[in-house]
């Protein structure tokens, strides 16, 4: 289905990736919001409750990130598209529900706008070292989908896409933007909104005697209904039966929750994403995501520029992580150089994947400020070595 | 094998509302949660309520497994979260009557933020909170609401922190609608329910019940029937009572009733006067209906 | 002479009965403690479980006011008003 052209907004604007993550979430369809001021993510939410009451929709500011990461599953499971956004510290607040959000696979959308951690850290300042939190932040086993923009054009375009991931997933979606690129300002053109494609809710067609929340469709996916329309149905956090019902048995355990970490597994293929620079005859791979991809290009621009044969790997889907590249790539080209803003998270990825067919080296980065292009450069120089 | 007449064609009043398919459920002989949910039944009953429009939400621990065995779009949701999550609902469709059904831990320990806050922003929610006094789900710690002096296992030499009165505190907060009955008052809490559905905005009602396998009888106060008997005896129907003299203290008398009755403007009613207000026509609405 | 509601032909149309569902039952005795009339009791036997079910004492005494119901925590009891004839034949049934 299209987007609804109340919702977007059309034109070519000069906007931080703040800003244009809140238009992205508008032209995807958002109506719900909840959220809690921390910078450098406010800005989002700002705008948002300044958008929806035209639009047609509400933001409320919760009391904590504890409170708007379970409101907006509330608003989720009356059938609303929603969306929270918070930074560090907040992001660990809101582990709790991102794993509700797992478990009871309910639609949406997590943003993250990395700063310096760990704890308070540097508010205002960018990091990169939520990426690994992402994956594993909560606890158990679950599988989450994770974009990461570069601009803030990518934050309109892929908000859109994280809705509609989250949709056809029924996953919580993180949206794992930086400080940077949330307070860049550049060009963002905003498309006509039947341009926009949006994957929309996979409501059952079933009579409530015969539907079961929670068996899986052919992609393992269930589909969904929603409060108020008859269906009695019972969600909750425990381990449960097709029906829903708590079943505290291993057997349970194993049929659900293999199943919530298949349903990305086994369609990774389809949800993978990343772009690639000269990478035709690349000795060495640069492998950066974020603010730090367009440092890195910058190295790598300066290395074909000296003769080495360097390419660039940007993950924009950075969860599920584009392994089956990653091993390919590892059969042909020297070594990895990961750049990423933070002490080694991504890194561990791509060590993973890389085994012993090509090295592996980091250029890590506490955050604060972006790397500096001379110190990637270099490493790129002795890994071509 | 009962020696009464069988009723062929009578069902249990409280029947069409369980989810029978998950009986028995898990609480102890005495516990009152069950009798609770009696009552529940009468006041949906009684209320006349489209039972599609009905949904339920709780927390965690053993008033919260009350939302499993309802047949109502019920929500099990994280402990201490289930406001909140109710809020998210109820804002999302305001036509739906949204009750939060929680346990004293669940819903002013680790809930406690967001019982304040919602009852500060008047959300029209029913919240039904049963005080046991104790954590029982996880084997009977001591709770903001056990009195000084009880035993608890995380306060072996008795508790020495002074417990929150709970229509105090939601008064304070803002609630528009406070009533507090024991699990001896059955008709009295049906009927709360009832008037707490029909109010408009944030309603409270606790339900002081036993829990006699850790609170009643770590604290040698005897099982589940002695406890109803010494409800009956000690508690006193007050209606109208102010909120700040109904503390309970340990063996002492419970003062029951409904306390505070009042109006005022609901969350969306605020929220969409000042819309229109400020946007006038330029405001397209909270998107009612999902 | 016009019916007067003390007379026999008005009186108990309708009488009290309670059904107990024996395996659900917890023992708790809530029911038997709160039955205005007093007309339950624990019964000898007892259920799978092991505990021992209410009965009814005295079948006339049941108004079928179900505040037995109201108060079973574990839904295992429940009064009702059912026509005099419809429980006479049921105990006809049951004693024949």
């Amino acid at each position: 289905m299209k987007a609804n052209p109340a919702a977007v907004l059309t034109g070519a604007h000069f906007l931080d990736g703040d800003q244009a993550c809140c238009e992205g979430a508008l032209a995807a369809g958002a109506n719900f919001a909840a959220g809690y001021p921390i910078t450098p993510s406010t800005e989002v939410v700002e705008r948002f409750a300044a958008r929806i009451p035209t639009v047609g929709g509400l933001f409320i500011q919760m009391e904590d990130e504890l409170a708007s990461s379970i409101a907006i599953l509330g608003a989720a499971w009356a059938g609303k598209k929603v969306f929270t956004v918070t930074s560090g510290p907040g992001f660990s607040l809101m582990m709790e529900h991102i794993g509700l959000a797992a478990m009871t696979e309910t639609p949406c959308v997590f943003v993250d706008v990395q700063r310096g951690g760990p704890s308070t850290g540097l508010p205002t300042l960018p990091g990169q070292a939520d990426m690994m939190q992402a994956r594993w932040g909560s606890h158990g086993d679950y599988e989450t989908i994770a974009l990461c923009p570069n601009s803030p054009q990518e934050c309109f375009d892929l908000m859109i896409d994280a809705f509609n991931l989250a949709e056809q997933y029924r996953v919580p979606v993180l949206f794992m933007m930086d400080e940077c690129v949330g307070h860049m300002t550049e060009k963002v053109v905003i498309p006509s909104a039947d341009e926009i494609e949006i994957f929309p809710r996979r409501f059952t067609s079933l009579p409530p005697s015969k539907y079961k929340p929670f068996k899986p469709g052919p992609d393992g996916v269930p589909e969904m209904v929603k409060a108020g329309d008859g269906y009695r149905f019972h969600i909750t956090g425990l381990t449960h039966d097709e029906q829903g019902y708590p079943a505290m048995t291993w057997r349970a355990q194993e049929k659900l929750v293999r199943r919530l970490v298949e349903k990305v597994r086994k369609n990774a293929d389809k949800i993978v994403r990343y772009e690639e620079h000269d990478m035709e005859d690349a000795d060495v791979v640069v492998v950066a995501y974020g603010i730090t991809s367009r440092v890195a290009l910058h190295a790598l621009q300066m290395a074909r520029g000296e003769g080495i044969r360097a390419g660039l790997l940007r993950p924009i889907v950075v969860w599920p992580f584009p392994e089956k590249r990653l091993r390919e790539l590892a059969e042909k080209v020297k070594a990895f150089v990961v750049v990423e803003m933070n002490y080694g998270q991504m890194v561990y990825e791509v060590e993973r994947c890389a085994g012993d067919k090509a090295r592996t080296i980091l250029v890590g980065h506490g955050g604060g400020t972006v790397h500096d292009p001379e110190q990637v450069l270099e490493v790129i120089r002795e890994a071509a070595r | 094998m009962s020696t009464a007449p069988v009723i062929q064609e009578a069902i249990n009043p409280v029947e069409p509302f369980l989810r029978t398919d998950r009986m028995p459920h898990i609480w102890c002989p005495g516990c009152g949660i069950g009798t609770t949910v009696n009552c529940f039944a009468r006041a949906l009953v009684d209320s006349k309520l489209d039972l599609d429009k009905v949904a339920i939400v709780s927390g965690i621990g053993c008033t919260g497994r009350v939302a499993g065995y309802l047949r109502l779009d019920s929500f099990h949701t994280t402990h201490g979260r289930a406001i909140p999550f109710a809020t998210g609902l109820k804002l999302a469709n305001p036509e739906l009557t949204v009750v939060v059904y929680s346990g004293d831990g669940d819903l002013i320990a680790i809930g406690g933020n967001h019982f304040i806050h919602a009852a500060r922003r008047n959300i029209d929610l029913t919240v039904i909170c049963v005080n046991n006094f104790i954590y029982g789900m996880t084997g009977g710690q001591v709770a903001p609401t056990t009195p000084v002096g009880a035993t608890a296992t995380t306060t072996p030499y008795g508790c020495f922190e002074r417990p929150f009165n709970l229509p105090f505190l939601a008064e304070s907060s803002g609630a528009v609608y406070v009533a507090r009955w024991t699990a001896f008052h059955v008709r009295h809490i049906a009927r709360s329910m009832v008037e707490a559905f029909n109010k408009k905005g944030f309603s409270f009602i606790e339900i002081i019940s036993p829990c006699p396998t850790l609170y009643q009888r770590r604290n040698k106060l005897g099982d589940g029937l002695d406890t109803m008997k010494i409800y009956k005896q000690k508690s006193v129907i007050k209606n109208g009572a102010s909120t700040r003299d109904v503390d309970i203290a340990f063996g002492g008398e419970i003062v029951v009733g409904k306390f505070v009755d009042i109006e005022r403007p609901t969350l969306h009613q605020t929220m969409d006067q000042q819309f229109r207000q400020v946007l006038k026509d330029r405001y397209a609405g909270t998107g009612g209906r999902g | 002479m016009p019916d007067s509601p003390a007379s026999p032909s008005r009186a108990r149309k309708f009488r009290g009965a309670v059904h107990i569902d024996w395996d659900r039952c917890k023992g708790c005795g809530f029911c038997i403690e709160f039955c205005p009339p007093k007309v339950l009791a624990f019964s000898e036997s007892y259920n799978a479980h092991g505990y021992h079910p209410p009965y009814l004492t005295n079948e006339q005494g049941c108004t079928g006011c179900d505040l037995c119901g109201l108060y079973c925590p574990d839904f295992a009891i429940f009064g009702a008003r059912i026509p005099v004839e419809t429980a006479d034949a049921e105990v006809a049934v049951r004693e024949g």
